[in-house]
């Protein structure tokens, strides 16, 4: 099969005509990935951004078979569509799974495990913008330290979460899945080819894309893209593989852009500290150091 | 046609199996779990021929049944008590969708105090849950019912799922000599599931579980209470056709007893029916002008035809396995509501008995009787008595 770019991509939409906010990095990781999974694939949606904007009756946006689902159910109900295609013997089929990372890492995790033992055969995308935006910027388990949502502010008191981002990836790495990833919409050319690989894996997949939401993050529409590439280049995020067994790191920068610039452009992070700073660079170190002994070989 | 001495769990597996779904998913609860483990012997024999999935919650197990429907494909799932509760979210998630999934219930009490044994909190709990709710009296009515559960929720004018309920303990592990129909014979009566106009298809594809606003939204609930509506002469005309192919007609939404010249009638659901229906004869043997009406149906609720047999009746007496705490009985309220709306003007009380698996003994429903043919004579009694009570009150 021929590697995917932006040239050989299909011109197909099958989503499309959606209310998402200007900017929205979500809606293009979602569309990008439906141009690569194709017509007969059946979306499974929690509640969350997408589902919020694109099933408003009379008006879908999807034009493949798509299902909303009960908000701590997407994977259990993904799983009920695969074992149903299977058992009226419908083939040649992709189910997958769009979750954001409060549906995915708080109140999906149980239904995701589950259909991760079960080695079901759908896809998982964690689209992860770090927040509860749908509801209005609240914090989930993937909202890293330092960051200002209506539910963690920033004060006297505290600098926002406090919490570190709950390490996903690994959590499904560690269940034994044929397949995982980390992505981001700033690397589109990389995201493409691990959702391309993610289809033709045998079992279950997950592809955790990092997704910036100019409403939730503070930062004008037209820098979607290059703060998700920001967000790489200075260490605060990693492209990775599990695979057969094994970690892989897709990227390993000789020196990272400063963590500061890539936080200043950002208004949930407008108040840090240069000892706040300091801390999310020390995360950061800690997990490159630990992620390069062990990942690179 | 065989016979078997099963329980009523095995009796509910027996019935699924001959309902032919392609996917359970299954989740252990007591007194439930015996259906699941029977289901999983026969999926792993061959005897059916089913997808069984391992989900990992009651949550997961109704979820993934709505997934099963979304496809267009027959689901069954099982689940009791806390575990109903914990899948609630997903029953109107699912009848709003319209999908005609089948679920057995094993009716059991509510934490807390904890208790495994018997009694109708969970699913008076998700009485407003938009599924029909049925509840059987034996093991093979409990056989039965999940056959002709399947072909009611899959009929087009219906479209809604069934909960089909069974008295913790008291039915799910009671053993019984039950008829198990011949699968040519059911493959007659429940056709392949069709379901086009509400699923996902590669022909047509569709965006299922929608929103829809303050504009729409309300049509949609008329849409799905109509056909609640709809569903009653099809669960009269299902039960009928079970009867002339299987000779067991169950009397569709509700089964009277001596009803016909009744002074004082009383009202149950599910398996203390049959002692009621002891204590009737030996009453009737007195002299003593009593019947009994045994709800079959919660939802749709079966007002018309339970009035029009209370209509000469001077008390009606309702026995609720379940408290409304503030109030009363939720099927007492529900009575009430069908007697008033039907003009009757008869006295009625309120027996809540059988919480938490206590028993209900022969002694008791005459006590319950003997208050309602009081009542009759126009003395008058507590509404709201608590039966077989053990501290003051």
């Amino acid at each position: 099969m021929e590697k995917l770019n932006a040239k050989n991509l299909t011109n197909e939409e099958l989503f499309y005509g959606h209310k998402a906010c200007g900017g929205c990095g979500e809606s293009l990781a979602v569309r990008l990935a439906m141009k690569i999974l194709g017509q007969r694939t059946f979306s499974v949606h929690p509640a969350g951004c997408m589902s919020a904007v694109s099933f408003n009756y009379p008006h879908m946006c999807f034009t493949n078979n798509a299902i909303v689902t009960p908000f701590a159910a997407s994977a259990a109900v993904a799983s009920g569509v695969v074992e149903g295609l299977k058992a009226l013997g419908i083939e040649n089929t992709q189910t997958v799974v769009f979750a954001g990372d409060g549906g995915t890492a708080d109140i999906g995790l149980q239904a995701l495990s589950g259909a991760i033992d079960r080695n079901e055969q759908l896809i998982y995308f964690c689209t992860d913008n770090e927040a509860y935006m749908n509801t209005g910027i609240q914090k989930s388990g993937l909202t890293p330290y330092g960051s200002k949502t209506t539910t963690s502010p920033a004060g006297k008191n505290l600098p926002g979460a406090i919490t570190k981002k709950k390490n996903m990836f690994e959590i499904v790495a560690a269940h034994g899945i044929p397949y995982a990833a980390t992505a981001s919409i700033g690397y589109l050319e990389d995201f493409m080819i691990k959702v391309q690989k993610a289809k033709e894996t045998k079992g279950t997949s997950f592809i955790h894309v990092m997704v910036p939401c100019p409403t939730g993050w503070g930062y004008p529409s037209e820098i979607t893209v290059s703060l998700a590439k920001e967000a790489v280049d200075s260490g605060l995020w990693y492209l990775a593989e599990y695979e057969n067994g094994e970690f892989n790191l897709n990227r390993n920068p000789k020196e990272f852009t400063p963590a500061k610039d890539y936080l200043k452009k950002q208004s949930r992070f407008k108040h840090l500290t240069d000892d706040d700073i300091k801390i999310i660079e020390q995360y950061r170190d800690e997990t490159w150091r630990r992620i390069r002994k062990n990942w690179i070989r | 046609m065989t016979k078997k001495f099963i329980c009523g769990d095995d009796a509910v597996a027996e019935g699924v199996r001959l309902a032919r779904p392609h996917v359970i998913s299954a989740y252990p609860i007591t007194p439930q779990t015996v259906t699941v483990e029977r289901l999983s012997e026969f999926v792993e024999d061959g005897s059916l021929k089913a997808q069984y999935v391992h989900v990992e919650s009651e949550h997961s197990a109704l979820a993934c049944a709505i997934g099963v429907s979304s496809v267009g494909a027959r689901a069954f799932t099982a689940t009791s008590s806390q575990g109903l509760l914990y899948m609630a979210e997903n029953l109107p998630y699912a009848s709003g969708a319209r999908m005609p999934i089948v679920m057995m219930n094993a009716n059991r009490s509510l934490a807390t105090p904890w208790s495994i044994l018997g009694d109708q909190m969970d699913s008076m709990f998700l009485i407003n849950s938009g599924w029909i709710q049925l509840y059987v009296e034996d093991a093979q009515e409990a056989l039965d019912m999940i056959i002709q559960a399947y072909k009611i929720a899959e009929t087009k004018e219906v479209m809604l799922p069934v909960m089909v309920n069974l008295d913790g303990f008291v039915l799910t592990h009671t053993y019984e000599v039950v008829e198990i129909p011949d699968q040519n014979m059911v493959d007659k009566f429940l056709p392949p599931i069709r379901m086009p106009e509400n699923s996902m298809n590669l022909d047509d594809p569709k965006c299922l579980c929608i929103s829809a606003g303050s504009d729409t939204n309300l049509e949609f609930r008329i849409k799905q209470e109509m056909d609640m509506e709809n569903s009653v002469p099809v669960i009269e005309r299902t039960d009928k056709e079970f009867g002339d192919m299987f000779g067991r007609y169950y009397g569709g939404m509700i089964d009277t007893y001596q009803c016909e010249d009744a002074d004082a009638v009383l009202i149950t659901t599910g398996s203390v029916t049959g002692t009621a229906r002891i204590v009737v004869d030996q009453m009737r043997g007195e002299g003593k002008k009593v019947g009994l009406l045994k709800l079959r149906y919660l939802r749709p609720f079966p007002a018309d035809k339970m009035a029009e047999v209370l209509k000469n009746a001077k008390s009606a007496g309702v026995i609720d396995k379940n408290i409304s705490f503030g109030f009363e009985g939720t099927i007492f309220t529900n009575v009430n509501s069908a007697v008033k709306q039907a003009g009757l003007t008869l006295d009625t009380l309120n027996f809540i008995a059988g919480i938490a698996g206590r028993d209900i003994t022969k002694k008791n429903i005459r006590e319950m009787l003997d208050s309602l043919l009081a009542s009759a004579m126009g003395e008058k009694q507590e509404s709201i008595q608590y039966v077989n009570v053990r501290c003051k009150l």
